[in-house]
């Protein structure tokens, strides 16, 4: 139910329920919010820059096995 | 949540698909805008699977070459990206392999893990909780907190969550089934939510010295 909120995958029906469920339980609400927040960090922050020149050599790379066929 | 599929529209054909058939041509300038459509993706996907940034460099290179060779065999049943993740998964696990000397490597292995199944820190977090942190300091949580996850839940995570591919397509990515996916990706945000509680929970703030101690 949890990630089927998260997702946007549940009719209409079923998110009034669960929004009516959420308004009287903290421990659903609390999960959801900061699951939705986690996601939403994750998104927003590149941990893993990519290293510069590499999509340069990526090229030179590319263009090299090119010369011997494509 | 919008993915690749809802934004392009299910009856438009995708625009990679042109590009593809230019490659397919003789023109190599069109392979270029593919890359650098999509690398940084896959240097990050590679990254979250090998841990390593020599790893995930030769990685990204090896992927691109290698899609490059075998254009002829992409059918086009699938998106370009989605084919080109699959072989930069494989690439991954090959390198990680490698490194692990023998060491079965795989992603297809369910971890049966209790954390995860049921919140048990439920402590709310402050209104914005990143703003407590440097960008550095943030970004070395989050690297830690998701290195913390086996490789399979990561992967799903990364997939689904960060670069916005539908539970379909990232089942196709892996090949694995999409009941696998949805549990995989349950149990991996229930757990980075978990462990993130830690850092974001409200009401007890954290002095610089404190966080430092834990992320080393």
């Amino acid at each position: 139910m949890l990630d089927d909120l998260i997702d946007d995958s549940v009719t209409t029906q079923m998110r009034a329920d669960l929004q009516e469920h959420l308004r009287g339980c903290e421990h659903c609400e609390v999960t959801l919010n900061t699951t939705r927040k986690t996601i939403q960090i994750y998104r927003s922050h590149e941990i893993y820059e990519m290293p510069a020149g590499l999509r340069e050599r990526l090229h030179k790379a590319i263009m090299e096995r090119c010369k011997k066929g494509c | 949540m919008a993915t690749i599929q809802s934004i392009v529209g299910e009856n438009e054909p995708h625009p990679d698909v042109a590009l593809v058939e230019r490659v397919r041509g003789g023109d190599i300038t069109a392979y270029d805008e593919l890359v650098r459509k999509y690398d940084r993706q896959i240097f990050r996907i590679a990254q979250h699977i090998t841990q390593n940034r020599e790893d995930a460099e030769d990685v990204m290179q090896d992927a691109f070459l290698k899609a490059y060779e075998k254009l002829d065999q992409f059918q086009g049943n699938s998106k370009f990206y989605t084919w080109l993740v699959r072989i930069a998964v494989n690439e991954s696990l090959m390198r990680l392999r490698k490194r692990r000397t023998g060491k079965m490597v795989s992603i297809d292995e369910d971890i049966d893990t209790e954390e995860g199944s049921v919140p048990r820190d439920l402590a709310d977090w402050a209104p914005d909780p990143e703003q407590n942190y440097t960008q550095s300091e943030l970004a070395d949580i989050l690297r830690k907190t998701i290195q913390g996850l086996p490789p399979g839940f990561r992967v799903v995570f990364v997939l689904r969550d960060v670069d916005g591919l539908s539970t379909e397509e990232t089942a196709e990515s892996l090949g694995l089934s999409v009941p696998a996916v949805k549990s995989r990706l349950l149990r991996a945000r229930l757990q980075l939510r978990e462990r993130l509680s830690r850092y974001f929970k409200r009401k007890k703030v954290r002095k610089e010295k404190g966080v430092k101690s834990d992320l080393h």
